[in-house]
């Protein structure tokens, strides 16, 4: 009995001794920076440290909220992602669609592998191509002179530049999304399908009765883990197709946050990036709220 | 089955859409390739560029002699083969004991780790606390931080939950350790799910530029995205100041040099893709269907 419970608190002692690392790690590279949000309220100086800079209450939110700057890349986070997610949302649904419609398995695989291959690569990569393709005398352009129009300045206009951001967006993550779809497409029981098509229902009505109805729980969960990103606006892609020309539309948050932690300007950066965070949060977390509570409990993330 | 003219008209113009999304989902990767291939000459005439019609070599030459490419190349290999190995071995000793119906605190610790998926401290938290450590400008930086990734800790724990517990029993009666019984039974017993945590690590490794930016600028450690961001967004002039193009030579252009190091950014991905694309879509429906 006493030999059973030694062995049982070594047992223990070693899972503890195997957390114990990458708890470590956890503290200091993501509970700790939580913890440091706190400069959000502190008027914080380099030289003091986060713990003995001096409170200033509201302060930074004051000055982050009275700034025709920070406003103007809320309102540009959110128009890009407004457009992301109306639009994006439903590409990855229709192309599984489309490609659940192949019978020839080798074309399928192929569309697939190759639709797949853009989510491979960083937007510093994508982004020097698509600064090449839709450059004035890039291919882009090659192509609408063929129409016999004029040259259009996509990297610089304003209007060109957000449907070159969504349209790319979209083009990047399609074919991942779709993989995820069809995924959950193949997971419907055969069976559903021949009871339908011996009630006489027609290849459309299978879609419209089956297998869209099979893909909203998918389709929650996309869209609840993609409104965390609403705040976002995909950083890494504005970055690096973007330039000063078109700052009216693509300056978002995260640009900001950077732009003020390259000045020093810690405070304000820090209450930009926890209004953020809170934010996204507050929409995933009511979100799946709202979902869970329509559903009986049934559908959401959790 | 029988098809009726409509469902036939449906499955010629379905090809047909997606076979027109494919060559737009490849044509700027074709673009690039035959940019970085073409003579000065030919990369100025305007045309989509689907291959070279003389090959040259000159804008390659002028990347590799870069010094700096190198550097990056050597700095981003090992990021990721130091990076994937840490992660790899991070996430099994997190997700084992989580996995284990007997450990004390078990919902406690799982929640303290998830909760890191839904909120994390922003930039400029993190990067007080990476000066505060003395990490900036350390390679180091590249790899600590993400070693322990709730992601990859939910999935391997999931998958070592499935693994029947009267193993681990049985070892344990044999005397055996918990670290052995991580490592000699369940590790290999859990290589699928391994396999495609080191893929997805390793490719985010590859592409990841953003930490190198903020927290490196010694120059010997920087990462190849990072260098590949400074030649793409670098405009001709400031190329031709440098002398990284001549003009009076002109064999290659600001263009052709952009594309050159486009594809050798890429080009271990290419390579690598067909192979991590099985795993890929695999890890996804592991990931997907336990959720």
């Amino acid at each position: 009995m006493n030999t059973h419970k030694t062995s049982r608190n070594r047992t223990q002692r070693e899972w503890l001794g195997m957390l114990a690392p990458c708890f470590l790690l956890l503290l200091l590279f993501n509970y700790i920076p939580m913890l440091g949000n706190i400069i959000a309220f502190k008027d914080f100086r380099l030289d003091l440290g986060i713990l003995a800079s001096p409170w200033n209450g509201l302060e930074n939110f004051r000055q982050l909220f009275s700034g025709a700057d920070f406003m103007a890349a809320v309102k540009n986070t959110i128009v890009i992602s407004v457009l992301r997610l109306g639009i994006g949302f439903w590409a990855p649904i229709i192309l599984a669609l489309l490609l659940n419609e192949i019978r020839i398995k080798w074309f399928k695989r192929t569309i697939q592998t190759v639709t797949y291959l853009p989510y491979f690569f960083s937007w510093v990569i994508l982004g020097g191509i698509f600064l090449m393709v839709f450059s004035l005398r890039g291919p882009a352009n090659m192509i609408v002179s063929l129409f016999g129009v004029d040259p259009i300045t996509f990297l610089t206009n304003d209007r060109w530049f957000l449907a070159l951001l969504i349209g790319s967006a979209i083009w990047q993550g399609v074919g991942y999304g779709a993989v995820i779809y069809l995924a959950a497409l193949s997971g419907i029981p055969v069976q559903l399908y021949e009871a339908a098509a011996v009630d006489g229902a027609g290849h459309w009505q299978q879609m419209l009765k089956i297998t869209l109805p099979c893909l909203v729980p998918t389709m929650i969960v996309l869209f609840i883990l993609s409104l965390g990103q609403i705040m976002s606006a995909g950083f890494d892609q504005v970055y690096n197709l973007y330039n000063p020309m078109v700052y009216d539309v693509a300056d978002i948050i995260d640009t900001y946050v950077l732009r003020r932690l390259q000045t020093m300007d810690f405070g304000l950066a820090t209450a930009a990036g926890l209004f953020k965070s809170v934010i996204g949060l507050t929409l995933v977390v009511g979100t799946n709220m709202i979902v869970r509570r329509m559903s009986n409990g049934e559908r959401g993330v959790w | 089955m029988k098809q009726s003219t409509g469902e036939k008209i449906f499955q010629w113009g379905n090809v047909l859409l997606l076979t027109l999304l494919g060559l737009i989902t490849l044509y700027p990767f074709i673009y690039v390739l035959s940019l970085s291939l073409s003579t000065a000459a030919e990369a100025q005439r305007s045309g989509l560029h689907l291959y070279p019609q003389e090959v040259s070599l000159t804008a390659y030459k002028m990347v590799l002699n870069n010094p700096n490419i190198l550097i990056g190349y050597l700095n981003s290999i090992f990021r990721t083969v130091t990076g994937t190995l840490g992660t790899l071995v991070f996430t099994c000793l997190c997700a084992y004991p989580l996995s284990r119906p007997g450990m004390r605190w078990r919902r406690t610790l799982t929640f303290i780790v998830l909760f890191t998926l839904i909120f994390n401290g922003g930039l400029v938290p993190m990067y007080l606390q990476i000066r505060n450590l003395g990490l900036l400008n350390n390679r180091l930086v590249y790899i600590l931080p993400s070693m322990v990734a709730a992601f990859n800790v939910i999935v391997l724990k999931n998958f070592f939950e499935e693994i029947p517990n009267s193993l681990a029993e049985a070892a344990r009666i044999d005397g055996a350790s918990e670290w052995r019984i991580l490592f000699q039974i369940y590790v290999p017993l859990a290589k699928p799910a391994l396999a495609t945590i080191s893929l997805w690590t390793a490719v985010v490794h590859w592409n990841q530029w953003f930490d190198a930016m903020i927290y490196i600028t010694d120059d010997k450690k920087q990462v190849l995205q990072n260098f590949l961001q400074r030649i793409v967004v670098e405009n001709s002039t400031d190329m031709i100041a440098k002398g990284l193009v001549n003009p009076d030579i002109m064999q290659f252009t600001p263009e052709t040099i952009k594309a050159a190091t486009v594809i050798i950014t890429i080009l271990p991905m290419i390579i690598a893709y067909p192979f991590i694309q099985k795993y890929f879509v695999k890890g996804i429906m592991i990931g997907g269907v336990k959720e």
